[in-house]
């Protein structure tokens, strides 16, 4: 008897192996997801650097230069591949969005945090996830037949241009950092605020020297990420930037953002052609933007101690 | 390296020919690779038995029980042999669901599953290929009857057991860990999540249960042990201090930090 | 001190004003294309085939895109979502292999989805062959999908009491069978409302589905279910421009005539199936959890 107990102790039980196998499972559909995150960056970094290795172009001149009209030549002789008014309409709209947005979205998140009802509260938070549902697009046909004819009957020029794009994306990220710096407050303890009511401060000084500033890396954290979102935002962008790749010379002139000039021209240009390889060097330029706000919001998230 | 309690120590003197469920030969238990929580335990079950394990929170109690069928596998290191009949159980190479199986356990919190009382101790055969529903419909109810609850819920079989009173879930995870046939039974405090009345209840089943399976329980309540057991074992700090008769240890114990633990002087 | 208190009154109604204001701004976004578009929107407009050229067309094939995609998209993406949220949530220790794998979730997640786009088209559209079609768009909403998808799911598992896989394990049962059988069915209320809350994702999704999907709607013969007929809704490799797509292209191209009147109702229909996939998320995940409990607050 003990013999055959002994052989069914040790064999591999149909469990033993259903647990393997699905075991083994559940980490190959992680690695897929890792594969393909590598697969992402190495694909558009081959692409994207092609410019400089095949078509001989210098990376300055992709930087700095401000004429962009791929193929053809920059009055100077140059190879116009010069991203620059992208990459300045993409920060001045991030900028501007995340400029305008922050106040709204601290301080409605302080409303709801500190002010207001639960029940206030819990409406409110049901109108931003709402909010962070809406597509793009749908923003973009508001920016479109709204922002843009009012942008263009207050402050002439044609209404399109980085204040129309700017309203549009302090719109779109509002949602996101409200409900990021909800979090970052509602992890306050309670004896904070307490402890500092006690002291006979006001209800205003709490939450400005004691509530806020102890959330301040949680707040840091949601303006970062809603930037990051604006700064990656394509449809709605370029339906209301105006695109034209020309450098800014005011918010209301028509300009292009990287991710304009991408959904607008990727159709139009043949694969492996100089024109195609530097709207590739663009993407490229879109995707190290992204994995540096990621690594931002790491540093901050390592930085603020303060958490949980 | 020697603890002072490891001098004062009392090890009932089983005789060669009694039988024997389970026992463990120097078993030691590290977390974390440096936390000894189980120090040099050796200790046997005599069958047909109920052994209490009696302590203080954090003297190794519920570690040692939960060794015992593995269930330490992925939390802790776990040393030193364990003889089921002849087999040494703490082998890497052990089928360890095989041995949870002919070891089962029952938890401190009631855990039925999100499913119908039925469907709780029917999904482990049904997983194990007994798929016949006469033979699952006669489990269930010789299962339900030696946890002694058939009568409350034969008629709701198929009700959630979610929506069961605690004791009722506890006796559901009872017979859902009997269903599995299993020789021994490990209960980790059973009844520390209910009340008086379902908590007697239980302690009665167990006596029942007592001629069919050995019983190893966990328990901090020193009275529970003396109602139920027939042999208390009392650890502190890793290790077994006394291991009794019940009507023994609580009478005249043999050490004297029995004595006191029992008498309330520390713990 | 006075002074004290007279900031505080004054900081405090600023803070209900900046409240108001961004309501009023939710609110009126909502009226707006709520009163401009459902005026449109009848069944001429949610069935018919739309017109580049002319007034009065629809969004029929369009909207049949959109859906279509969703579920090839959800069946291609959840039982990855589900495998990786199951390994992260049940499996992983806590060493650098598993950081390195939660920060590839992580930055997947934050990549644009115009990044995300240009891949599905590097890979799927080109280097695979399959062209502007149904097939490339939803791989590529699969990649879009997945991050947010295993982190929701990673969440609704973390919700469900250890005590059940211990329950499970006690038994003799393996982790994995405990947690498909037991752990992911206790979970399914969240997961069920993670998925319908990612759909409503995937649904308004235009950025990565240009230059994967494609931009354009062909008719579709609705009475020829053979998925490897080229006039079949069911085809896979035909292109397939999707709600929200055409709202962006009728816009951007601007020669239909009746351009705003059109994407006022396609914005509309859009926004009210985001509206009913949010409530839907809400109502069955609660009702599902009352089910599954009895009703039986714990």
């Amino acid at each position: 008897m003990d013999n055959k107990l002994k052989q069914q102790l040790h064999t591999k039980s149909k469990t033993a192996k259903y647990e393997q196998r699905g075991k083994l499972a559940s980490i190959m559909m992680l690695v897929l997801i890792m594969v393909v995150v590598l697969g992402i960056i190495g694909f558009i970094l081959i692409k994207g650097t092609s410019m400089f290795f095949n078509d001989k172009i210098k990376i300055s001149d992709f930087l700095f230069s401000t004429f962009w009209n791929p193929g053809g030549k920059t009055p100077t002789g140059n190879p116009a591949v010069g991203a620059l008014p992208m990459i300045v309409g993409s920060f001045s709209v991030t900028l501007l969005a995340a400029l305008v947005a922050t106040p709204f979205a601290v301080g409605t998140a302080i409303y709801m945090t500190e002010l207001s009802s639960k029940r206030g509260a819990g409406v409110l938070q049901v109108v931003t996830e709402l909010l962070v549902g809406i597509p793009s697009v749908v923003y973009g046909f508001i920016g479109l037949t709204v922002v843009v004819p009012a942008v263009r009957h207050l402050f002439g020029g044609s209404g399109f241009g980085i204040l129309a794009g700017t309203i549009v994306l302090f719109v779109m990220i509002l949602p996101t950092i409200v409900s990021m710096t909800v979090d970052a407050l509602k992890s306050v303890p309670n004896h904070y605020r307490q402890a500092s009511l006690a002291l006979g401060a006001t209800q205003w000084q709490t939450i400005w020297k004691v509530v806020l500033r102890s959330a301040s890396p949680g707040i840091l954290t949601a303006v970062v990420f809603g930037m990051a979102r604006a700064f990656g935002e394509a449809l709605a962008v370029q339906m209301v930037i105006g695109n034209a790749a020309l450098m800014p010379h005011n918010l209301v002139s028509p300009s292009a953002t990287l991710t304009s000039v991408l959904t607008a021209g990727m159709g139009n240009t043949v694969m492996g052609s100089l024109q195609n390889n530097a709207l590739w060097s663009l993407a490229l330029l879109l995707l190290l933007m992204s994995l540096f706000f990621n690594l931002l919001i790491h540093l901050i998230g390592r930085k603020g101690a303060f958490k949980k | 390296m020697k603890n002072i309690n490891t001098d004062e120590q009392y090890f009932y003197p089983f005789e060669a020919n009694e039988p024997m469920a389970i026992a463990t030969e120097a078993l030691n238990v590290y977390y974390h690779d440096e936390y000894h929580a189980i120090n040099d335990t050796s200790l046997q079950f005599k069958q047909n038995q109920i052994t209490a394990l009696i302590g203080a929170s954090g003297s190794g109690k519920s570690t040692y029980l939960r060794s015992l069928n593995r269930m330490n596998d992925e939390v802790a290191k776990v040393t030193g042999t364990i003889d089921y009949h002849g087999v040494d159980i703490n082998q890497p190479d052990i089928d360890v669901y095989e041995v949870r199986r002919r070891i089962g356990m029952v938890f401190q919190q009631p855990n039925p599953f999100a499913k119908s009382i039925y469907d709780n101790i029917t999904f482990a055969l049904k997983r194990r290929g007994i798929t016949k529903k006469a033979a699952l419909d006669e489990i269930v109810e010789t299962s339900l009857k030696q946890a002694a609850v058939w009568d409350q819920l034969k008629d709701k079989l198929h009700q959630s057991a979610l929506a069961l009173s605690g004791g009722q879930q506890q006796r559901l995870c009872i017979a859902r860990a009997l269903a599995v046939k299993p020789e021994i039974l490990l209960m980790d405090e059973p009844t520390s999540a209910l009340d008086p009345v379902s908590t007697a209840q239980l302690e009665q089943t167990m006596k029942q249960l007592r001629e069919q399976y050995t019983i190893i329980i966990v328990t901090h309540n020193m009275q529970q042990a003396a109602r139920v057991s027939d042999y208390t074992v009392f650890f502190n700090a890793g290790q077994v201090v006394e291991y009794n008769k019940t009507n023994k240890i609580f009478t005249r114990p043999k050490i004297q930090l029995t004595d006191d633990y029992l008498s309330g002087n520390f713990g | 001190m006075i002074d004290n208190q007279r900031k505080n009154k004054i900081a405090l109604m600023m803070i209900h004003f900046i409240t108001l204001v961004v309501v009023l701004i939710l609110a009126l976004l909502l009226i707006d294309i709520f009163s401009r578009g459902l005026p449109y929107v009848n069944w001429h407009f949610l069935t018919g085939a739309s017109k580049p050229f002319q007034a009065g067309g629809g969004i029929g094939m369009q909207l049949f895109n959109s859906f279509y995609l969703l579920i090839l998209t959800m069946i291609i993406s959840f039982p990855i979502a589900l495998g990786a949220a199951i390994y992260l949530n049940q499996y992983a220790k806590q060493n650098w292999v598993t950081s390195v794998l939660r920060t590839s979730i992580e930055i997947l997640s934050s990549l644009p989805s115009v990044v995300v786009g240009l891949f599905g088209f590097l890979l799927f559209v080109i280097q695979f062959g399959y062209g502007f079609s149904i097939i490339s768009g939803a791989l590529t909403l699969t990649v879009f999908n997945l991050p947010l998808l295993t982190r929701s799911i990673e969440d609704s598992l973390a919700g469900v009491d250890k005590a059940q896989l211990q329950g499970g394990l006690g038994l003799g049962l393996s982790k994995f069978e405990t947690i498909i059988h037991i752990v992911v069915p206790a979970a399914l209320p969240n997961i069920i409302s993670g998925v319908i809350l990612s759909a409503g994702r995937i649904f308004g999704e235009a950025a990565a589905l240009i230059y994967t999907a494609g931009q354009s709607a062909p008719q579709l013969d609705f009475t020829d279910w053979n998925p490897f007929n080229a006039a079949s809704p069911l085809n896979p490799m035909r292109p397939a421009e999707t709600l929200a797509v055409h709202i962006w292209k009728i816009n951007s191209e601007g020669i239909m005539p009746d351009v705003t009147q059109q994407s006022a109702g396609a914005a509309a229909v859009l926004l009210l199936a985001i509206l009913l996939f949010n409530f839907l998320a809400r109502f069955i995940g609660r009702r599902l959890f009352m089910k599954m409990t009895s009703a039986k607050a714990k």
